[in-house]
């Protein structure tokens, strides 16, 4: 009995952590789904079958078969081959933007929260404020003034996706700010910056990672929206948005064109979201 | 009552203050000479002249900032260079349009979302929640561009049941407008039914698992008018105040729906101004969707406040 329950107690937290994630199906599920998908992006020039940009006019709008398996679009581009390297568009702008959203987000929330008083205050009403531009018509009129392409579009996600986490961080940091280990480290004279980085950082990272994971989910579906409207990806490189765009006017003679890119999207939201909520439940297992 | 409303302004002033910086910044990330990227493609030098001295590009950004904010404060968000509007004339032209769709799509969610959120509470860890559960997860994951595509293939293309695109005003003829905003309102609204049903699932375990619900229960009322009349009208209060809340994923998802749907609305506006470099109308939209989302905030509060007696206190 008294080994087990030292056993119990030799279990560090993160590998606690891990348990509880992978005792869930859904972030199972999740996680084999993105490593597929990153794999797929990686090694998209061995897997696809054709060169994403190439026409054939043999082949325009052709239907499933043994040599297309997912059809041509209206210039006889094989669907499977952009779906493959639209991968990297969707897989990119999720995780590019919302590293942009975290380099900013963050250690202007760790100001407003550690700092307090007028740097709080002033931090606070301008995050209201862009989170009173809805998320996508921020995206869309900074993607519009910066001019359409794949980099501005990840751009304008990473900086409307901000807000959230300088309120996170902030609520965070407020609620480390008051736990007896960071009034220890004050009164052991650390200086701010060292009590900031090494005390409070690590123990707001978990809340942060959850958020993050979810954000891509969010990030990736900004990114086909933005490239559906023409301002992300542009043509003729592949892009799930892009193709769906093209795909809508041939709903009625080639309706694989706005299948897989669909699906796509989809499974790869669905999958960040489903290891957004296992990473949620392990993290914190107060949270039901 | 008076106090907690000033309260709630006196915060919303600087919010909105910031909320004009930001946009009028936007226009600060043209590259180059603003009058010229805003006269459009034709770059047309009498248009130039005109902006120049209109938006007084020449004087230092405070100044210019000021004679915009001027202008924005008596209702002029500036002109279209394209459409050669007022561009708060073309919102209030194109806005019962997306009004209209908005409403359509939030009663389908409230319909959807809180019947699907109660049946997954009271049959919670049942097939039925994890159904429902599924369902919300479909929601939240599914680009509604993508599903207003897949419903136009089945109920256009492959049944013939419902238009594939296009608007009639219901005062034309009520039966077309219905069945043309039918299909845009459902797509919409889906993504918010996943919003809701989580909420009102959480929110009704919550109060399912209260005493007084357990003190109805030990009185040997039926379930139905235990979950229905006592546990369900208190979920609901921050339901609908979140409904509110949801405004911007209403106009955002609204402006992808229309663009699928082709619905001359409030979305389509600002694509087609993204589109003819129409600066002007991009920014009066963005200003007028954050004043429209920071008002019905400030009315959400109310309402809680109002309807919840403990915030009283």
């Amino acid at each position: 009995m008294a080994a087990v329950i030292f056993q119990e107690l030799e279990v560090s937290p993160q590998r606690k952590a891990w348990k509880r994630l992978f005792r869930r199906g859904g972030a199972i599920f999740g996680l084999v789904v993105v490593a597929f998908f990153v794999l797929l992006a990686l090694f998209a020039p061995w897997l696809a079958p054709y060169d994403p940009v190439a026409t054939s006019w043999s082949a325009v709008r052709a239907a499933p078969s043994a040599s297309y398996w997912f059809g041509a679009d209206e210039l006889g581009r094989d669907v499977l081959s952009r779906i493959v390297w639209g991968t990297r568009a969707s897989i990119l702008a999720g995780v590019v933007s919302v590293s942009i959203s975290l380099a900013l987000g963050v250690p202007i929330g760790m100001a407003a929260g550690y700092l307090g008083r007028w740097v709080d205050a002033l931090i606070s009403r301008i995050t209201d404020a862009m989170l009173a531009c809805p998320f996508l018509i921020l995206a869309i009129a900074l993607a519009a003034f910066l001019g359409p392409s794949l980099t501005n579009a990840m751009i304008a996600i990473g900086i409307s996706a901000t807000p959230v986490f300088i309120r996170l961080t902030r609520a965070q940091v407020l609620a480390a700010k008051a736990e007896d280990y960071v009034e220890a480290a004050r009164a052991l004279g650390n200086p701010h910056l060292r009590i900031a980085l090494r005390h409070i950082f690590p123990n707001i990272v978990a809340p942060l990672i959850v958020q993050a994971t979810l954000a891509i989910a969010a990030a990736v579906i900004a990114e086909a929206s933005l490239s559906f409207l023409g301002l992300g990806q542009q043509p003729p490189a592949p892009s799930w948005g892009s193709m769906l765009n093209t795909a809508r006017n041939y709903v009625d003679q080639a309706p694989w064109m706005a299948i897989w890119p669909g699906v796509s999207i989809f499974l790869l939201v669905l999958s960040f979201n489903l290891l957004g909520d296992g990473l949620r439940d392990a993290l914190d297992p107060r949270h039901k | 009552m008076l106090n907690y409303l000033l309260q709630r302004l006196a915060t919303i002033v600087p919010t909105l203050f910031f909320v004009s910086v930001l946009i009028f910044g936007l226009q600060q990330l043209l590259p180059g000479d603003p009058a010229i990227a805003l006269a459009g493609e034709e770059r047309d030098p009498e248009t130039i002249r005109y902006l120049r001295e209109k938006f007084h590009l020449d004087e230092p950004l405070p100044v210019r900032y000021w004679y915009w904010l001027s202008g924005v404060l008596q209702g002029d968000l500036g002109d279209s260079v394209r459409i050669q509007k007022p561009v708060t004339e073309l919102i209030l032209q194109k806005l019962p349009v997306t009004i209209q769709l908005a409403a359509m799509a939030m009663l389908i969610a409230l319909a959807i979302g809180i019947t699907a959120g109660v049946i997954s509470a009271v049959k919670k860890d049942t097939a039925w929640d994890y159904a429902v559960n599924v369902f919300a997860l479909w929601g939240l994951s599914t680009p509604n561009f993508w599903l207003g595509i897949l419903l136009i293939l089945v109920f256009a293309v492959q049944l013939g049941w419902l238009p594939a695109s296009g608007y009639v005003s219901p005062f034309e003829d009520l039966k077309a407008n219905l069945s043309a905003m039918i299909m845009p309102a459902f797509v919409l609204g889906n993504a918010i039914a996943a919003v809701l049903m989580r909420h009102t699932r959480s929110a009704m375990l919550q109060v399912l698992s209260s005493d007084y619900v357990r003190t109805a229960r030990a009185k040997g009322l039926d379930e139905r008018v235990v979950v229905l009349k006592h546990a369900l009208r208190n979920a609901l209060i921050p339901i609908i105040t979140l409904g509110a809340l949801e405004f911007g994923t209403l106009l955002s998802g609204a402006v992808l729906t229309e663009q699928v749907f082709t619905i001359p609305g409030f979305g389509k506006l600002i694509v087609d101004a993204v589109f003819n470099r129409d600066y002007s109308v991009v920014q009066g939209v963005v200003l007028f969707t954050a004043t429209v989302y920071i008002t019905l905030n400030l009315l959400a509060d109310l309402a809680y406040f109002l309807v919840n007696p403990r915030m009283r206190h």
